[in-house]
């Protein structure tokens, strides 16, 4: 493949390749390599995911109950968005019903995943590319405070308030000691926020990582520990005692008034602190809109937090299911995980191998062989010291999958996007987006860049920041209905199961759509897969030579300077990767490599 | 020359009296009562901050998830004032050759000084190739940068005992850091995650004392893996009462008795999370109604399900008298842990988590 056009981009890998590896501030490991036209313009892009570990594999023969202590390690960052699609994959195989109290605590604890995973990554993986922290030395306090009042009443923003931190971050950076600002590309050109506006986005960096400790408390009162809190088949595994005695031991009213804090006060910080952060950057990119890709085009999700229990269907979910192709807005496609005929994997570009290439795979019937072979005229290196990958041959550990034929966009773009384009199911996703437009002055084509994806995270974070206080009320009003239960343990011994079932659990995880397919078989796992966010927007070409999502973002951004991929870092950051999910499968004996069927 | 701990405190406007409060804090949290607070001070007052080479390999990175939850001290103050994180791929700021020349940098110019990290652990099949870096296997960069640290932490299950990736059938050959480090002391600081404060207890223990802490035989500082979560947890006395839960949501969970027959571990479980607890000490599994996975201790992932007993109490016969199995019960899980424990490392590596020990002399 040489210069060719897919999905409305030209790619010509003639120019000048440059890579980027290690990407840091991310989960997980990622490699990117770039050709630059004489302009530093990108005409070509390369993501490769570089680690494996293998889980799909390691299930086999478990216990189904067990899978969500085994899935959830996939990742630690958006912790327990693994488990629950897990859980509901094991009860979609088993037909198990959870209590309606199980189902709201359950989207309590997705959803405070969803504002904790999204305001750490604005302000510790993604603000720095943004954010200049060394020009904040240069800034008036004064000033500051001004800007800091102007956009928020959040209390911490006195003058005084901002010349302590100066004068903190002015000694840290004198000290030479810069630990994780060291060598970064402070100064570049792409860097856009005056001085006042860099010092203002460090204080709340550190504000905020004070203050996310504080909001996966709610994880550890329902789940007892964050990271990895727990789970359980058939419901959760935290019971409720209001009323009597021994309340002390369960979920009583100082455990619900310690979450009904914590979801306010994390109210506050999105409103407060996060929302008018993003705005006033916002105010300063705007005419930076690169990074857009496949967003206006094709994009999916399997939509998250079923209002009632046990109703999986796409009126019942809060955040929207559905696909957008062809970049047409009025259609919105429905999305069924359990269709052969709509999710398929390929591995053209992948290295693993199929039978028949030229075909993709349903998870329910996928093929994992192993193939780690970099190969291809363009590649350089050895087999343990890789220069250049060559994008013509297998390039990575990721596969590729696609809805329909397509590849899309998955994440808080997408999500935001279908619930935008069905306003009158979504209203309150609509009207913050066109506030956010009207704000800006930009119009709604802008939501499709980079930029658009990072400001879509920050309106998601704020819808589910919202949505925490009605599940609340609801699990309130429901447990004042006289109702406790929290597990449904009918199906609870594996003597009751059927002797063969297979199910498919979803979630929508902070970076999109996340999906577990099961079967079972005498008791014991029989096979599992796991299709995850970043396996869709980190995908390599299939064998069309459609790229993915992270691919086409980058394509035709300028590079300020070609020895500081800093608008690259932007751009991917902005997806949130997530390198651990997205590759994990793994032959069962390693060297030698044997096919793992999935039926 | 290099600043002092105390220094760097002073320099960003910390009051002394503000440092001899956090001196007795630390002295506290890490158990070590008050007489220790001047100890701290003066070590503090005279050494330099130290810098953190930080490194994941195969992982999730739940255990620096779990670091910057730390509530005291405060991820920021850790960062910014008590140790210099010079490299930690999930939060720095560089990428691509500078983040690569940033840790060449640190490695010459603290040759013999620096901490390292290690979150996650290297997979040997493939030539190392299921975890890459800068487009080389992460095992010659585990090894390259352990060659010329001063010590070597093992942050999580991971690191220290290979974790879920090495679970049966281990498909990657994922392998505990101290199988591929010689000649360095490592301190294991396993779980799944550690709990955050006792992450930055163990780091401010070393930089506090200058001294890793005392290790058990399985290398894990006895001061939060001493003792079992059994012993010290809040539900113990319905455990010795015979008091059980039997079913999830049943009128015993509802009233917060023993999980034991739930499947919990913290019989067979050494860790601090019934002491210290998660999250600035909020609540921790049992507290919240499931039992304990056991995610500190070696091939937790291949002890069964996580809701088997521990012990199956059936085949002795006592579970007719409930006032009896507690006790009875008791008794053999004690033998079960002292079983455990004669274990050698070899026989358990080998039988429990499917890793291969390469031999000396292996790559």
């Amino acid at each position: 493949m040489g210069a060719y056009e897919t999905q409305g981009f030209k790619l010509d890998n003639s120019g000048k390749r440059l890579v980027v590896d290690p990407i840091c501030r991310i989960e997980g490991h990622l490699r990117v390599e770039v050709n630059l036209d004489s302009q530093n313009v990108i005409r070509n892009a390369v993501s490769t995911g570089t680690m494996w570990r293998g889980l799909e594999v390691i299930l086999k023969g478990r216990d189904p109950r067990d899978a969500w202590a085994f899935t959830e390690r996939i990742c630690g960052v958006c912790t327990g968005t693994h488990a629950l699609t897990s859980v509901r994959a094991v009860e979609d195989a088993l037909s198990i019903k959870i209590p309606e109290n199980a189902n709201t605590i359950r989207n309590l604890m997705q959803l405070n995943l969803q504002v904790h995973d999204h305001l750490v990554h604005f302000y510790h993986l993604h603000a720095l590319d943004w954010v200049d922290v060394v020009s904040a030395l240069k800034a008036d306090p004064k000033r500051t405070s001004e800007l800091a009042q102007s956009i928020s009443s959040w209390p911490l923003s006195s003058p005084g308030y901002f010349r302590d931190l100066q004068n903190r971050l002015k000694k840290f950076v004198e000290s030479g000691q810069l630990g994780p600002f060291a060598n970064a590309y402070w100064g570049n050109p792409a860097y856009k926020l005056p001085p006042e506006a860099n010092l203002m986005a460090v204080a709340h960096y550190l504000e905020a990582l004070d203050f996310q400790k504080e909001i996966v408390k709610i994880h550890t009162i329902f789940g007892g520990k964050n990271p990895h809190p727990n789970w359980l088949v058939g419901g959760v595994p935290c019971a409720i005692n209001v009323h009597d005695t021994g309340a002390v031991g369960a979920l009583n009213m100082e455990r619900l008034n310690y979450v009904k804090s914590i979801i306010d006060r994390s109210k506050e910080f999105v409103e407060q602190v996060y929302i008018p952060d993003l705005l006033a950057i916002a105010s300063f990119y705007k005419g930076w809109l690169y990074g857009g890709g496949l967003s206006s085009q094709a994009i999916m999700s399997y939509g998250d937090f079923p209002d009632k229990a046990n109703d999986h269907s796409t009126p019942n979910l809060l955040l929207p299911r559905g696909a957008i192709i062809g970049g047409d807005l009025s259609k919105v496609h429905e999305v069924d995980l359990k269709d052969p005929e709509q999710i398929q994997e390929f591995v053209n570009h992948s290295w693993y191998k199929y039978a028949d290439e030229s075909k993709g795979l349903h998870p329910f019937d996928g093929v994992t062989e192993p193939h780690y072979k970099p190969e291809g005229p363009n590649f350089k290196g050895t087999r343990t010291k890789i220069e250049n990958l060559d994008e013509s041959a297998k390039y990575s550990w990721i596969k590729a999958p696609r809805w329909r034929g397509h590849a899309v966009e998955v994440g808080p773009l997408s999500r935001m996007v279908l619930g935008y384009v069905q306003g009158k199911q979504y209203p309150f996703i609509k009207d913050t987006i066109d506030a956010v437009l009207k704000k800006l002055d930009v119009p709604v084509t802008a939501l499709f860049s980079t930029l658009g994806r990072t400001a879509a995270r920050g309106i998601e974070c704020l819808y589910c920041a919202d949505l925490q206080v009605s599940q609340f009320d609801k699990l309130m009003a429901n447990i004042k209905a006289g109702d406790s239960s929290t597990a449904n343990v009918e199906k609870w011994d594996p003597s009751t199961w059927p002797k063969e079932a297979k199910g498919a659990g979803f979630t929508e995880a902070p970076r999109g759509a996340l999906g577990h397919w099961i079967k079972i078989k005498d008791g014991k796992i029989d096979n599992y897969q796991c299709i995850v966010p970043t396996t869709w927007n980190g995908s390599p070409r299939d064998g069309k030579g459609q790229i993915g999502a992270f691919e086409a973002s980058l394509m035709n951004t300028p590079l300020a300077k070609a020895d500081e991929p800093l608008e690259i870092l932007r751009t991917l950051h902005s997806f949130d990767p997530c390198l651990a999910c997205s590759t994990h499968v793994m032959s069962p004996d390693g060297q030698e490599m044997t096919s793992v069927k999935v039926r | 020359m290099t600043e002092t701990f105390y220094d760097v405190l002073r320099r960003q406007g910390i009051s002394r009296r503000s440092f001899l409060k956090f001196c007795s804090l630390t002295a506290t949290s890490l158990g070590l009562g008050s007489a220790y607070a001047p100890k701290i001070a003066h070590a503090m007052e005279t050494k330099p901050r130290t810098p953190v080479i930080w490194l994941e390999g195969l992982e999730c990175t739940c255990c620096s998830e779990s670091f910057i939850r730390s509530a005291h001290p405060l991820t920021k103050d850790v960062v910014l004032s008590m140790l210099s994180l010079d490299y930690h791929v999930t939060l720095m700021a560089a990428a691509g050759h500078q983040a690569e020349k940033q840790l060449e940098e640190i490695k010459k110019k603290y040759k013999g000084n620096y901490i390292l990290a290690v979150e996650g652990n290297p997979p040997l099949n493939e030539d190392g190739m299921f975890c890459i870096e800068g487009g080389r296997p992460f095992v010659e960069i585990l090894k390259e940068t352990a060659a010329d640290a001063k010590a070597v932490i093992a942050w999580g299950a991971c690191a220290s005992w290979g974790c879920v990736q090495a679970a049966k059938p281990n498909p990657t050959r994922a392998t505990p850091i101290d199988k591929v480090i010689s000649g360095k002391p490592i301190v294991k600081v396993p779980g799944c995650p550690p709990i955050a404060e006792v992450m930055t207890g163990v780091v401010t223990y070393m930089l506090t004392f200058d001294r890793i802490p005392e290790l058990d035989r399985q290398g894990r500082p006895k001061m939060f893996y001493g003792q079992r979560i059994h012993d010290k947890c809040y539900r113990r006395p319905h455990f010795d009462a015979g008091q059980f839960v039997e079913h999830w949501d049943d009128d015993a969970a509802r009233k917060g008795y023993c999980l034991y027959k739930m499947g919990c571990k913290g019989p067979t479980t050494y860790n601090a999370c019934s002491t210290v607890r998660w999250n600035d000490g909020v609540s921790f599994p049992i507290q919240s109604g499931h039992g304990c996975i056991g995610c500190s201790e070696d091939g937790f992932w291949d002890k069964g399900s996580f809701y088997d007993r521990v012990t199956d109490i059936k085949q002795f016969g006592v579970e007719a008298n409930a006032d009896k199995v507690g006790g009875t019960a008791a008794a053999v899980v004690g033998g079960a842990v002292v079983a455990h424990a004669a274990v050698s490392a070899l026989a358990r590596a080998r039988n429990q988590t499917g890793i291969d020990v390469p031999k000396e002399g292996d790559k």
